[in-house]
């Protein structure tokens, strides 16, 4: 599993892929966490990274799958998954590997903004007045999301062999994740029901997260939506053998 | 046995890919595996490699099972899959080194194996270079070379010299050659000379089903039992008298002035020929022997329908 992730994290490196990740994610939080007059905190007045913890997940939305779409699609089309399929390594090694390879640089992405938390803690009147809690809260829940959008990213991978495909089938199945349910549980048709399809989004577990309340059944849910893909990606790679 | 096929069948959909192989391959033997396009080599090789499971039957490599152990089987077989797929932006050491340590080999036990693989293929001035600008021959190499970087007991090695030009063909062969005097080595291929030049062994399937498995000697003495040659002269020349000559069986006209003799396999007709045509004053254009015996034989197994 560790050759499959050193890698991975090679060929990020030595392709513009990681640069350019990391680059735009940082461009664009700092912009709206900065610069742009709606969002930034130094019009808003309050001393906290709420700007970064709202545009962040939807950035990832489109980042993560940018990051996965070739981990599967580009060796199923290249004909190389037949290389490393017949290597005395097993399935799940290969897709974890490459899972927490993309998953790695997703968190690399997102060290640099703990500067802003600097930034932000010494801007505070008096100096340090911000809710440190809430704060390490909210990059759990980020860190948990990019968790899922992975798996997701990782599991469209393996569908197709076509990286296009890969990269629309991840934002729209990330989309749904995070905000459809939501949004369909907001429809007025479903009577006591609408709180359990809500539930089944990543938005109402990532607000509590954020709040710094870490709670175990929010855990437990970002973990098994992942497994679940991870699981699926396996059921995937296996049907080679149906 | 290094490699044993039992009764082996794969079925894709509807269509029998592979139907009901068997044959055995003994350690240190270099083994030519033929067909023409379609025959179901590939399938054989991807099984052996437990890449596709079998649908039925048994293969075992090294006395592994390739259901029952598929990693066992991996970490002693070679692998080189049709049209030799490689990470083209990795560098050609990084590569070797990627694949020697998905076989668990790392420190100064895998700068070696992979310094030993450059040397055996020939890369030593291109392991610096990326994958993707190498040329064909050399990624060819670059292929044996991950095959071999774990020392496997098996190779199995599926169509390995197409596409490459006549000299990488030769220096191909001479490095499956050098490989096979220590390890078993199955390889597939359409190209018959290839199979005289290096294998002890044939084993020809068509239409998913095994035709011959033999030594190359028996199956090049099959058509041997008759020589051909064929004669051709200026103007029509006699049958009757040709087919008086005590050494000729039977001879046939062919377009033209040429002439089809069949002789038995001792006898040679050719100074008879020319004396014969001297003696009647025929010109005698030309005269030879029909050969790549074991290209016909390859066609006679695998045109029956």
């Amino acid at each position: 599993m560790f050759a499959i992730l050193r890698k991975e994290i090679n060929s990020f490196l030595n392709s513009l892929v990681a640069y350019i990740v990391i680059g735009v994610f940082l461009v664009v939080t700092g912009l709206y966490m900065w610069f742009f007059p709606q969002s930034n905190v130094l019009d808003f007045g309050y001393a906290d990274l709420q700007p970064l913890f709202a545009i962040a997940p939807w950035v990832f939305l489109f980042l993560i799958p940018a990051i996965t779409m070739r981990s599967f699609a580009e060796e199923k089309k290249a004909g190389t998954i037949e290389l490393l399929l017949t290597r005395p390594v097993t399935d799940l090694q290969i897709i974890l590997g490459k899972y927490f390879a993309c998953l790695l640089l997703v968190l690399f992405a997102l060290l640099p903004t703990l500067i802003y938390y600097v930034s932000v803690y010494y801007l505070g009147d008096p100096k340090g007045n911000i809710d440190s809690a809430g704060v390490f809260g909210s990059y759990i829940g980020l860190v948990f999301l990019a968790a899922v959008f992975t798996a997701i990213g990782i599991f469209a991978s393996s569908i197709s062999k076509d990286q296009i495909i890969s990269f629309i089938v991840a934002v729209l199945l990330c989309f749904i994740v995070y905000t459809g349910f939501d949004m369909l549980a907001s429809i007025d048709v479903w009577g006591p029901l609408s709180y359990f399809i809500s539930y089944l989004g990543i938005q109402y577990h990532y607000e509590t997260i954020s709040k710094g309340l870490i709670d175990s059944r929010d855990v437990l849910y970002f973990v098994s939506v992942s497994a679940l893909m991870i699981v699926a990606t396996k059921l995937v790679l296996e049907s080679r053998k149906w | 046995m290094s490699v044993e096929v039992k009764n082996l069948t794969k079925i894709y959909g509807t269509q029998r890919a592979v139907d009901d192989i068997s044959f055995s391959v003994k350690s240190g033997e270099i083994v030519g595996f033929l067909g023409p396009n379609g025959a179901g080599k590939s399938t054989t090789m991807k099984i052996a490699t437990c890449y596709v499971p079998p649908t039925s039957g048994l293969v075992k490599v090294s006395g592994f099972d390739v259901e029952e152990n598929p990693v066992e089987v991996r970490r002693h077989v070679g692998y080189l899959p049709e049209h030799n797929p490689l990470y083209l932006d990795m560098y050609v050491k990084e590569y070797l080194e990627f694949i020697g340590s998905l076989h668990n080999l790392s420190g100064s036990a895998l700068q070696k194996r992979v310094k030993e693989m450059v040397d055996l293929v020939g890369l030593q001035r291109e392991q610096g270079k990326k994958i993707g600008a190498l040329s064909k021959g050399y990624r060819q190499r670059v292929g044996l070379a991950q095959a071999l970087v774990h020392n496997p007991d098996v190779l199995i090695l599926d169509e390995p010299t197409t596409g490459l030009d006549p000299n990488q063909i030769q220096e191909i062969r001479n490095v499956i050659k050098n490989i096979g005097r220590e390890k078993t080595v199955i390889f597939s291929t359409h190209i018959m000379q290839e199979v005289a030049a290096i294998c002890d062994r044939v084993v020809i399937i068509n239409r998913g089903k095994l035709v011959a498995d033999s030594s190359v000697a028996d199956l090049e003495s099959n058509t041997k039992g008759q020589r051909v040659t064929i004669a051709e002269f200026e103007n029509p020349a006699d049958e009757r008298l040709l087919q008086a000559l005590p050494q000729v069986k039977e001879v046939k006209r062919l377009e033209g002035n040429s002439y089809r003799i069949v002789s038995a396999k001792t006898d040679d007709p050719r100074s008879a020929v020319s004396k014969l045509a001297a003696e009647q004053n025929w010109i005698l254009l030309g005269l030879r022997q029909e050969e790549n015996s074991l290209e016909k034989v390859f066609q006679q197994l695998t045109q029956q329908k």
